[in-house]
């Protein structure tokens, strides 16, 4: 199994939203992944040719920072890029980079729309590490939605951090 | 004052075990809990292919740690200061409290929230803030059960395990504002957690953490959860303080590679865990402007200089050894009297406050010896040694005392041990009538021997010792 | 060849039968046996319940007992266990040194008897004994080996464990004995009589449950009357 191909195996066996495209098909799918959504949370330096397709509006994180009381709005959803992801736990990394923003963004809405490209796929945990360009910037690694399994084990999706996690794979 | 530390057992263990023996409710679920997740913890790490040279790299990176402790701790200290936090250093508990006391009141906040962390349960931080007019509010859905039933953690990981889901309804009905929902599913149940917490993350100035990582080179700290309350703690408030005990560094940020490959593979059974959060000092306009970190020591140091026991810092908190710990499996967390139970707990607590502190001196006892947990263990702390090394070094009642030399001093003679052999068999001869009648063995004998008996029959002495037998058969000649 | 046997100060005074039959299997197998008659304890239970001295004086008595021996076989994997982390000697539990240094996996033995096998921790964990003991057991004319439920979880014995602990080890050897009931086995065998002296205790009060032995008593059976 090549690296994208287990990507998407291990993020789906965490009840990840997998999605797979070619950079063309991409708007759409993500229009489609966001029709629901009241308004779409737009970090800074997202890529403008993602946003295209989209139907519902924006609230881009700018000059005006949102704050967490804005962003606990229902119905946001949240679009961004990642810095790496890695293949063996089906993680994507955030950094906080352009297209990623700051952490709160991708904390408080209840929905995450995650966009990561082939060539971004490392294949596990000391990979990532060096394929980070700068790890003292604030780090999330995701790996699915939120969950626990504090009550008599049982695993529930969806305490905290967005309940939803749809990963959309842009293939060449 | 350490007597009343969180980490000194109040009762004997044998006596505590004893009584939580007679729950029911306790060891069902704990059976099903241990079991379910040592299953998982099973299947993952059969995935990893080169899983046990990475525990030899863990356990090496953490010895680095403690042969250079004071040299790695000040690195920490210059990067994480460089990058924008402030440190403090602890020296005890009390110490450590009164900083983030003091910490908290200066943010003039009434209330903190709080990530799951061993480091604040061991110094006992919640009563200390509580005790100062600040409440803490724990936000990890299983430390809120318990806190909400004033109880305490019976898991490093699951730390409500002792509970079931009505129980857990009932008491969120009682205890949480707000609540409504008549389902006990468990979905409902987070689901209700979610929504009071949200209102408690949104409105909160201070939030108090620990670390799973400290790493020297970069000052950075990292922390793996599950449920999110981690990152609105780490992300919301405007003031962080992470208590954070000395032995959590590793030198560079590349060691971080393998631990978080064994550590949630250990800890919960899976490949990763949802959420890890690395930060390095404050970064402008993401997160908390204010960052304290505030290294513990409370023992580490003086343990770090018991050329054996001092493998036990090397813990990542994992818990793997709970969960294969047949003693734990049926004694429960809260027989150990101390925030660190199981294996781990038995030669941790008792040597992070000295063995004559409480009770301790009975956990380095509360094992078989079996074994199980030192397979287990992604840093390889041999915990049977350990155990064995402060049965050695520690109390010891002055009657087993002198039995222990006469035995020894029976035995290190051919003459005598042969004559005992002898005696013990005629000496047994009454024993052996009454014996007959259940098959060959015992079913009551006097103290201190009535301990055996009372779960299972004692074997006699044999007719003929075997040396009696070789002597016959073998050098009569 | 000629082997050293270290037949332990627990064999020695109560289960004389294991040291009998380790004799007895060897000699049937061409090999000549010694017993130094100066050995008594490996010092394990000292050490396991805290007392290092007594325990080091015992180490170095077995050490000097065995001085020249190339090779020493002993019944009790535990001993074994602790010989080898104590002591410099070239000690075998019995299915290594039948397997490994021998070569040997069908010792000739006839057992006609439904059988089930405990792995013991030491065996388990410290000599990693893995499936030796069952290669050599099914190699046994007519007897019928029962896999155990829960093989690896401890009995509960422990040395000074089950008396100092005695509420948690009780527990621990009742789901013992439950899994050990439930295989219908007529025998419970182990390679060490610590456990067993501590499981067949409590399977005595059982009716119908398995009889413990240890396993180099069923090595030894050739099915003629002993
Ligand atoms: S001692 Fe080892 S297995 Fe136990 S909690 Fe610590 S790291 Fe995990």
């Amino acid at each position: 199994m090549n690296l994208p191909e287990l990507f998407a195996e291990r993020a789906g066996d965490y009840r990840a939203g997998m999605h797979h495209c070619t950079e063309a098909e991409l708007p759409a799918v993500l229009a489609g992944l966001l029709a629901g959504a009241s308004r779409v949370v737009l970090p800074a330096g997202i890529a403008e040719p993602w946003l295209t397709g989209l139907s519902v509006p924006t609230l881009p994180d700018g000059t005006a920072p949102l704050t967490a009381g804005e962003l606990d709005e229902a119905g946001l959803s949240v679009l961004t890029g990642c810095a790496v992801a890695i293949a063996e736990t089906g993680t994507i990394v955030l950094d906080a980079g352009p297209g990623q923003g700051r952490r709160l963004l991708t904390l408080v809405p209840d929905h995450h729309v995650c966009v990561v490209r082939d060539e971004q796929i490392v294949a596990d945990v000391p990979d990532m590490i060096s394929a980070l360009p700068d790890p003292t910037r604030p780090l999330t690694m995701i790996s699915g939605p939120s969950a626990t399994s504090d009550i008599e084990l049982n695993r529930v999706e969806g305490v905290h951090g967005p309940r939803r996690l749809d990963i959309v794979c842009v293939h060449p | 004052m350490s007597r009343n530390l969180p980490i000194v057992a109040i009762t004997p263990f044998p006596v505590a075990a004893a009584h939580e023996l007679g729950d029911a409710q306790l060891r069902a679920n704990l059976g099903r809990a241990t079991r379910t997740i040592r299953d998982k913890r099973a299947r993952v790490v059969a995935e990893v292919a080169d899983w046990e040279p990475m525990r030899d790299r863990a356990a090496a990176v953490k010895d680095e740690v403690l042969d250079n402790l004071a040299e790695l701790l000040a690195r920490f200290e210059a990067a994480a200061v460089a990058a924008g936090a402030t440190v403090h250093h602890a020296t005890d508990a009390a110490h450590a409290n009164a900083i983030v006391t003091e910490l908290v009141k200066a943010q003039r906040a009434e209330s903190v929230v709080k990530i799951k962390s061993m480091a604040t349960q061991e110094i006992g931080l919640n009563e200390a803030l509580e005790a100062a007019g600040v409440t803490p509010i724990e936000t990890d859905l299983a430390e809120l059960i318990v806190q909400l039933a004033d109880d305490t953690p019976s898991h490093i990981l699951v730390p409500a395990i002792h509970y079931n889901r009505s129980q857990i309804r009932e008491l969120f009905a009682r205890r949480m504002p707000g609540f409504t929902a008549t389902s006990d599913e468990p979905a409902v149940l987070a689901g209700a957690a979610r929504e009071y917490l949200r209102r408690t993350f949104l409105a909160a100035k201070v939030a108090v953490c620990g670390a799973n990582f400290a790493i020297a080179e970069t000052g950075s700290l990292v922390i793996v959860e599950s449920e999110g309350n981690g990152r609105m703690c780490l992300t919301l408030p405007e003031t962080l303080i992470a208590v954070v005990g000395v032995e959590k560094l590793l030198p560079r940020f590349a060691d971080l590679g393998d631990f978080l490959r064994l550590l949630p593979r250990s800890s919960t059974g899976e490949r990763m865990n949802p959420y890890t959060s690395i930060f390095t000092g404050v970064t402008p306009g993401d997160g908390p402007q204010r960052l304290h970190i505030v290294l513990l020591d409370n023992g580490r140091t003086q343990v770090a200089q018991d050329p054996v026991g001092r493998a036990a810092l090397r813990c990542i908190r994992c818990s793997a050894c709970l969960n294969v710990c047949p003693v734990y499996e049926r004694a429960g967390g809260h027989a150990y009297g101390s925030v660190y139970p199981g294996p781990i707990g038995a030669i941790l607590s008792p040597q992070l406050t000295g063995q004559d502190a409480g009770f301790n001196k009975t956990l380095p006892y509360a094992s078989t010896l079996c074994g199980a947990c030192y397979d287990v263990c992604p840093v390889k702390i041999n915990i049977p040694e350990i155990l064995v090394h402060l049965r050695q070094t520690g109390p010891k009642p002055a009657a087993e005392r002198a039995a222990m030399s006469t035995l020894s001093w029976l035995m290190r003679d051919r003459r005598r041990w042969r004559a005992a052999l002898r005696a013990a068999r005629s000496g047994s001869a009454p024993l052996r009538l009454i014996a007959r009648r259940h098959g060959g063995t015992l079913r009551r004998v006097p103290w201190p021997l009535s301990a055996w008996t009372a779960h299972r029959d004692a074997p006699l002495p044999a007719a003929e010792s075997f040396r009696d037998w070789w002597r016959r058969t073998h050098e009569s000649s | 060849m000629r082997i050293a046997l270290f037949v332990t100060c627990l064999n020695d005074a109560l289960f004389p039968q294991a040291g009998i039959a380790t004799v007895t299997l060897l000699e049937r197998l061409g090999h000549t046996v010694a017993f130094p008659a100066a050995q008594s304890c490996c010092g394990q239970m000292h050490a396991n319940t805290g007392y290092a001295a007594p325990a080091r004086q015992l180490e170095r008595l077995t050490e000097a007992a065995f001085a020249g021996h190339d090779v020493i076989v002993s019944p009790s994997g535990s001993c074994v266990a602790h010989l080898r982390a104590h002591t410099g000697l070239p000690a075998y539990e019995l299915s290594e040194l039948l397997v490994d240094v021998l070569g040997v996996t069908d010792v000739g033995a006839t057992f006609p008897h439904r059988v089930t096998y405990h792995p013991t921790c030491h065996g388990l964990r410290m000599l990693r004994l893995g499936d030796r003991p069952a290669t050599l057991l099914r190699a046994v004319k007519g007897l019928e080996l029962i896999d155990l439920p829960e093989p690896e979880q401890c009995c509960g014995f422990g040395g000074t464990f089950a008396l100092k602990n005695a509420a948690v080890s009780g527990a621990m050897l009742a789901d013992k004995c439950a899994n050990a009931a439930a295989t219908g086995a007529e025998y419970l065998a182990a390679a060490d009589n610590s456990c067993l002296a501590h499981i067949g205790g409590g399977l005595a009060r059982h009716r119908g449950a398995p009889k413990p032995i240890h396993y180099a008593e069923i090595l030894a059976a050739t099915g003629a009357p002993s």
